[in-house]
């Protein structure tokens, strides 16, 4: 490949510019080192992985809902792993281990920050390209073959991992101790492999690209919310995903070479196994010092291209900008010295349980902040109404009502009730999993235009959103009070114990709302494809935002600008500002344009451009009077 | 001025990719501190030490890694002042030291298992550890060797100076890197005696 990379470079030094660019059907759409394409790939990619957990998710709904029932049709569709027409308690397992799996790694990671991240870093930054094209396509790749290697775990005899998308050892650490322990485990953590070169791959490339590559005018306090997200999420993902390598590396000396650093006092069928002296728990610090950051990495992509649209959509500028990046910052920082409140029932000292509690709840600060900053952002807008303002907003009730029950979960005391609960279910797909996802439709619907060229059809943009919306609360509130009631998570039919019997009914409520909410992704489906051929034809700037991927031309090139890189001359969030012609100013428009829009404050570190203001102001003023 | 334009972009984008082994170091940082920290709270966990003394070689190992990071240093000094056989003999040794240190880890590891009955599956997981450790650190080296590699190839076809010194100096970062790890992950292991 790098022959070829070398290659391609020598073409565009011949020609001029980068226009004319000679790309055979290999390097433009399969090997591209276009962060464009690249980013086109990743949403594909992420996507048909998202229709794939879902789908897994209807699945283990319907064993919920009906745990007596036979559907020959299951036997039909799933072979051994569904005899009668009923799940196999342990493929339940390692459907909802595969679901979680998919949904935290490959959609919510992968599929949003490597799509919008690859996408607006160059473009909003104003930069040609990645730091390393090369090092960018190879993390597409190895995400692709970590995606191959975790579906074809469902092709192998005993099935997918089952112990849970947390894989806590022993049962990850055994292949002996449950179907899903075996080879199907042993994929999982291949492709995991695989999945943290990816990330580390391109989260290397997205901070170099942000802090080498801005173009001129571009400081760190001009870029729009989402690089500032993109950037943070990058450095967490840095940061905390070698550490599940050193997690995942002890756990495949155990599997495989018979250590013992998560093992001790084994029995598996009667046997007593040889391992001794290990410690299971040290594989929870190793896992969740990466986890916790990992919820962020999810959220957090999701939060910044909510504020961006947020802001255009409301015609205003975003609401304390810099209370915003500060809010980032500080959920990052803060998002590594709490990973022990995942901890709390593993006879953790009460003493250190009290320290992780305050540092969790104090998470609650920055994220009220971002919250009340979007509200306030809303607040007497000019509010257009499109399906991506409508996902952003939808983003934001989900990790208010979401973001609620995390105060209750991060009370140790409350914890030790709730933990394992479906209470604890329905915090996590609220305020990361819908939350998260919500903001990545909401950034298909708004950058469509950008990537595809065309436009989203609005009215089944509307139909998506109000189904998903309705249906992701009626899935997963009534989920609250099951788990206050001590419903515990992950069990094949819970129902069948006599205290837990009424959940029953609302089981199948639950049920039929994932499915209604399922059918709804159809119309995305087939609105996000048939838009790609036939969507209207967009315009260069079809949203009349202010950011510079906007004033790329709408066919995509290599380089992204036809000329030079434009300059950068204001803040991003130059909406509605009184005096102006029009209610968007391009972040690209001097000052020296728009001087009835001026305001002292433009002028803080430039003393002759305030001096200019204060004559041009007081020209204006004289003129006046002689009228 | 075109020419110019793409010169200073091309040049900006090397110092990006600089970046990049910089934010990698972070990374391979962040791994070395999880396995030694992992250390530390299974230590504190099971009240376990290692309780034996590492095998010599490691301190010999050691003393040969310095020494390549010194030389390796030379290289880079002897590349910028355009003496490009000095280069290459001292990336030569350089590589020569790095495959030494290798070897003395392998030795290492050797006098551990036949010698002191210390193996890789032991009760005490702080002994498994070592050899963990050690190996991830190894690999690491490797990947070290290979970019020595492709620097004195690169010295050797005479590609342009801006690339070798590129080369050289994206080596160097990690060289040393590799040099400072080892002495901080030595003097953990000692100090865990």
């Amino acid at each position: 490949m790098s022959t070829l990379a070398v290659h391609d470079h020598g073409v565009a030094h011949h020609e001029e510019g980068h226009e004319h660019h000679h790309d055979t059907f290999l390097t433009k759409y399969v090997f591209s080192q276009d962060h464009k394409m690249i980013a086109k790939q990743f949403l594909i990619t992420g996507i048909t992985m998202a229709v794939i957990a879902m789908l897994l998710s209807i699945l283990f709904r319907i064993q919920l809902a009906y745990p007596d029932k036979s559907f020959p049709l299951l036997e039909t569709l799933l072979g051994r792993f569904a005899p009668e027409g009923r799940l196999d308690p342990e493929f339940y397992l390692s459907l909802v281990t595969i679901h979680g799996t998919i949904m935290v790694f490959f959609v919510l990671t992968a599929g949003l920050s490597g799509t919008f991240s690859n996408l607006l870093i160059p473009l909003q930054v104003g930069a040609r390209d990645m730091a390393s094209p090369f090092l960018n396509m190879l993390s597409y790749w190895f995400f692709f073959t970590a995606c191959v290697i975790m579906l074809s775990s469902f092709f192998v005899q005993k099935g997918p991992a089952g112990g849970g998308w947390t894989i806590y050892p022993p049962l990850s650490a055994l292949p002996t101790a449950m179907k899903g322990s075996g080879l199907g485990m042993t994929l999982w953590l291949i492709s995991m492999v695989c999945f943290v070169a990816s990330s580390l791959m391109g989260g290397i490339n997205y901070v170099s690209t942000v802090l080498n590559m801005r173009t001129k005018g571009m400081d760190l306090w001009k870029m729009p919310l989402t690089i500032w997200a993109f950037f943070l999420t990058a450095i967490l993902g840095v940061l905390s995903f070698p550490v599940l390598v050193a997690g995942v590396v002890l756990l495949i000396f155990d599997r495989s070479f018979g250590t013992s650093f998560y093992l001790s006092d084994i029995v598996v069928n009667g046997q007593v196994m040889p391992f001794e002296g290990g410690s299971p728990i040290l594989f929870q610090h190793l896992f969740w010092f990466l986890g916790h950051p990992e919820v962020y990495i999810v959220i957090m992509p999701a939060m910044g291209i909510s504020s961006e649209i947020m802001s255009v959509n409301s015609r205003k500028p975003i609401f304390g900008y810099h209370a915003m990046v500060y809010s980032l910052i500080g959920i990052t920082v803060l998002s590594f010295i709490v990973w022990g409140h995942h901890m709390f029932i593993t006879g953790m000292n009460p003493f250190l349980g009290g320290v992780f509690m305050i540092t969790t709840l104090i998470i609650a600060v920055p994220s009220a902040v971002k919250t009340f900053n979007w509200l306030a952002t809303l607040w007497r807008g000019n509010i257009r109404f499109t399906p991506a303002m409508l996902f952003a907003i939808g983003m934001v009730s989900f990790f208010i009502s979401g973001g609620i029950t995390g105060i209750f979960l991060g009370n140790a005391a409350l914890d030790i009730n709730l933990h394992d609960t479906y209470f604890v279910v329905a915090h996590f797909h609220l305020v990361m999993g819908s939350a998260a996802i919500f903001g990545m439709l909401a950034g298909v619907y708004h950058w469509f235009p950008k990537m595809f060229g065309r436009m989203m059809d609005e009215k089944l943009g509307y139909l998506h959103f109000w189904l998903t919306f309705i249906g992701a609360y009626l899935v997963f509130f009534p989920m609250h009070f099951m788990g206050l009631d001590g419903v515990p998570r992950r069990y094949y039919a819970f129902t069948e114990f006599a205290s837990m019997q009424r959940w029953l009914s609302v089981n199948m409520f639950i049920t039929w709302a994932a499915i209604m909410s399922a059918c709804a992704q159809v119309a995305f489906l087939y609105n996000f494809i048939s838009s790609i051929f036939f969507g209207k034809k967009a315009t260069q700037n079809p949203w009349q935002a202010n950011t510079l991927e906007w004033t790329t031309p709408v066919e995509h090139l290599h380089g992204n600008w036809p000329g030079e890189i434009p300059s950068v001359y204001r803040w991003p969030y130059d909406y509605s500002k009184p005096g102006a012609e029009e209610d968007y100013i391009l972040q690209t428009t001097p000052l020296s344009q728009t001087m009835s829009s001026n305001l002292p404050h433009d002028f803080e570190d430039n003393p002759a451009g305030l001096e200019a203001l204060n004559k041009w102001t007081s020209t204006q003023k004289a003129n006046e009077e002689v009228k | 001025m075109m020419a110019q334009i793409q010169q200073q972009e091309d040049k900006v984008n090397l110092g990006a990719k600089k970046f990049v082994m910089w934010i990698f170091i972070f990374t391979s940082f962040m791994l070395f501190a999880a396995f030694t920290s992992g250390f530390i709270v299974y230590v504190g966990g099971s009240g376990k030490g290692l309780g034996i003394a590492l095998p010599e070689s490691f301190r010999f190992s050691t003393i040969v890694l310095v020494i390549s990071s010194i030389t390796l240093f030379f290289a880079s000094k002897a590349a910028k002042q355009l003496d490009f056989d000095k280069q290459q003999r001292l990336l030569w040794v350089t590589i020569g030291l790095g495959i030494a240190f290798l070897v003395l880890q392998l030795y290492g590891w050797y006098t551990l298992a036949y010698k002191m009955k210390i193996y890789l599956v032991d009760p005490n997981a702080t002994r498994s550890f070592v050899y963990v450790i050690t190996l991830a650190h190894l690999l690491h080296v490797i990947g070290g060797l290979i970019w020595l590699a492709s620097s004195l190839s690169g010295s050797i076809k005479r590609i342009p100076q801006v690339k070798n010194l590129y080369r050289m100096e994206m080596t160097a970062i990690f060289w040393h890197f590799l040099d400072i790890i080892w002495i901080y992950l030595y003097v953990f292991l000692l100090l865990n005696q």
